[in-house]
């Protein structure tokens, strides 16, 4: 009887701690500081990497770095990024047009991982709010910018081996010059 | 003449405080929910948010007054209008100060919880006309909870009559002159103020609307004016229950002399109202069986045993 009486009391002073707790615990916040960023006052901390609006970058000469391998559309989850190949007279490759439906992307960034060139990169901007959604179709001109993005030094014909009028296979800066095969027969 | 104007100012004024209170209390309690939470609650409409009220009622108000082509129509209107003529008609009889108050009855404190009792059609009335799976699932738990909820907050009141011998809240109040009835009937306290919250049916006691099992239990049909009647009934029920707990237990407008009676009135309800959202901000709902078991195993022999003492206390 006596054990039971007090299992009971140990009961309802458990319950009764338990939950007084709980009160003091959520009243003892009315003076902590809210965690609350007042967005369009205050922009919020973005990290370094943070994915936001595509763009589409030049190499470090102001030339288009994008060379139209289709990469980053075969990538692409949601099939948003259109484009189509074209050749100028010196015989470098790039888009004839750049399409990317932003009401589509899902801002993934394998596009930026799958391309060669660095010439596809997301940037810190989230803030593509849009009363129609044709104007979330964004075109060439709407994604070229004028520098180099991340990577300011990198260029890919310099880099690659690829001859283009005015500069033969090798001439890159860091190319070795082709080796003639021929050369090392016996 | 005279005093005929008075009591028309007295009960203009008063039911104007209470339901701009009731509308003003939907902003103060998010904007406290908020701070205990860590955010801030809405802060944008005026000064602090507080014209976030007109916001919400402007917006209720332009909303189509949309009545389910299933529903039982009349039924379905009547109900959010009873839900708030009862709080509405309870809060008559509670005393402020000496003077001010709606109605001097002398079974005021029967008149409250006749009023309260009635309070359970409006519930089963909507969740019954709203022909909705979720609806009747809480219309059946609010009218089970409110019913033996209803039985132990009477018997919980009793001790009080008993020490006052009145069922006036005018001659309850003048009781506590020389000590308040928190005191000797701090069972009797307790037990009030968990049934007034379960009457009022907040959280943790608000089976009947659980939105995360019911989705808005029995007022998910409703939507636009009728559904802010149900929502400014609870409220104004809230502000009821806080006011009805000041008169019986905190002395209603007693207080030192250097402020007047209606100051100390509202200091102690605006207390008691802010601890009611301080537990609806912090503890959970408890199952539905959990809730039965707790009323009518915990609370109404509770409130016997308090019932019990107190008589024999009396008689001694
Ligand atoms: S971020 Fe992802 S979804 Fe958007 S274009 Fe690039 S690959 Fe497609
Ligand atoms: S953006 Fe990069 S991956 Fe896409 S087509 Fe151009 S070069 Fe290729």
């Amino acid at each position: 009887m006596l054990q039971r009486v007090l299992h009971i009391s140990y009961l309802i002073w458990d319950y009764l701690y338990s939950n007084l707790l709980t009160l003091w615990t959520v009243a003892s916040h009315t003076f902590s500081k809210a965690d609350t960023v007042e967005y369009p006052d205050q922009m919020p901390y973005l990290a370094p990497r943070f994915r936001g609006r595509i763009v589409l970058t030049r190499d470090p000469s102001g030339e288009e770095r994008c060379v139209a391998c289709n990469l980053c559309a075969s990538a692409c989850p949601t099939d948003c990024i259109a484009l189509q190949k074209t050749e100028d007279e010196t015989g470098r490759w790039s888009a004839e047009y750049f399409r990317i439906n932003f009401s589509r992307c899902v801002f993934c960034g394998l596009c930026e991982e799958a391309c060669p060139t660095y010439a596809i990169q997301l940037t810190q901007d989230f803030e593509l709010a849009e009363y129609q959604r044709q104007n979330l179709v964004y075109e060439k001109h709407h994604l070229l910018i004028d520098g180099p993005g991340k990577h300011p030094d990198y260029s890919f014909y310099e880099l690659s081996g690829k001859a283009v009028s005015g500069r033969a296979k090798g001439a890159g800066k860091l190319e070795a010059p082709p080796v003639d095969v021929k050369s090392l027969l016996p | 003449m005279h005093t005929a104007l008075i009591q028309l100012i007295n009960v203009v004024a008063i039911l104007l405080f209470v339901v701009f209170g009731a509308a003003l209390l939907t902003w103060v309690e998010r904007r406290l929910l908020g701070i205990w939470q860590d955010r801030y609650g809405p802060n944008r409409v005026g000064p602090l948010g507080s014209l976030q009220i007109v916001a919400d009622m402007i917006k209720l108000l332009m909303k189509q007054d949309w009545v389910p082509p299933f529903a039982d129509r009349l039924v379905f209107i009547v109900a959010p209008a009873i839900a708030m003529f009862v709080v509405v008609a309870a809060f008559a009889v509670i005393p402020m100060a000496p003077g001010i108050g709606v109605i001097d009855l002398n079974i005021g404190l029967l008149f409250f919880l006749a009023m309260t009792s009635l309070g359970v059609y409006a519930v089963m009335f909507g969740a019954y006309a709203s022909d909705n799976k979720y609806a009747l699932l809480g219309g059946l738990r609010a009218a089970a909870q409110m019913v033996s909820y209803e039985v132990f907050m009477g018997l919980s009141l009793m001790g009080v009559v008993m020490l006052a011998g009145s069922f006036n809240l005018r001659e309850l109040v003048l009781a506590q002159a020389d000590g308040w009835f928190i005191v000797p009937q701090f069972v009797g306290f307790m037990i009030f103020f968990v049934a007034g919250i379960a009457e009022s049916h907040r959280t943790p006691f608000d089976l009947p609307e659980a939105e995360h099992e019911l989705t808005a239990g029995f007022h998910t049909e409703y939507s636009g004016m009728k559904f802010a009647m149900f929502f400014l009934g609870e409220y104004v029920s809230v502000l009821m229950t806080a006011a009805m707990i000041t008169v019986l237990f905190l002395g209603g407008w007693l207080g030192p002399a250097w402020l007047p009676p209606l100051f100390w009135f509202l200091l102690k309800t605006t207390l008691l109202v802010l601890s009611m959202i301080l537990i609806r901000g912090a503890l959970p709902r408890p199952r539905y069986d959990q809730l039965m078991a707790f009323g009518w195993k915990v609370m109404l022999p509770l409130a016997l045993i308090n019932l019990l003492a107190t008589g024999a206390l009396k008689l001694m």
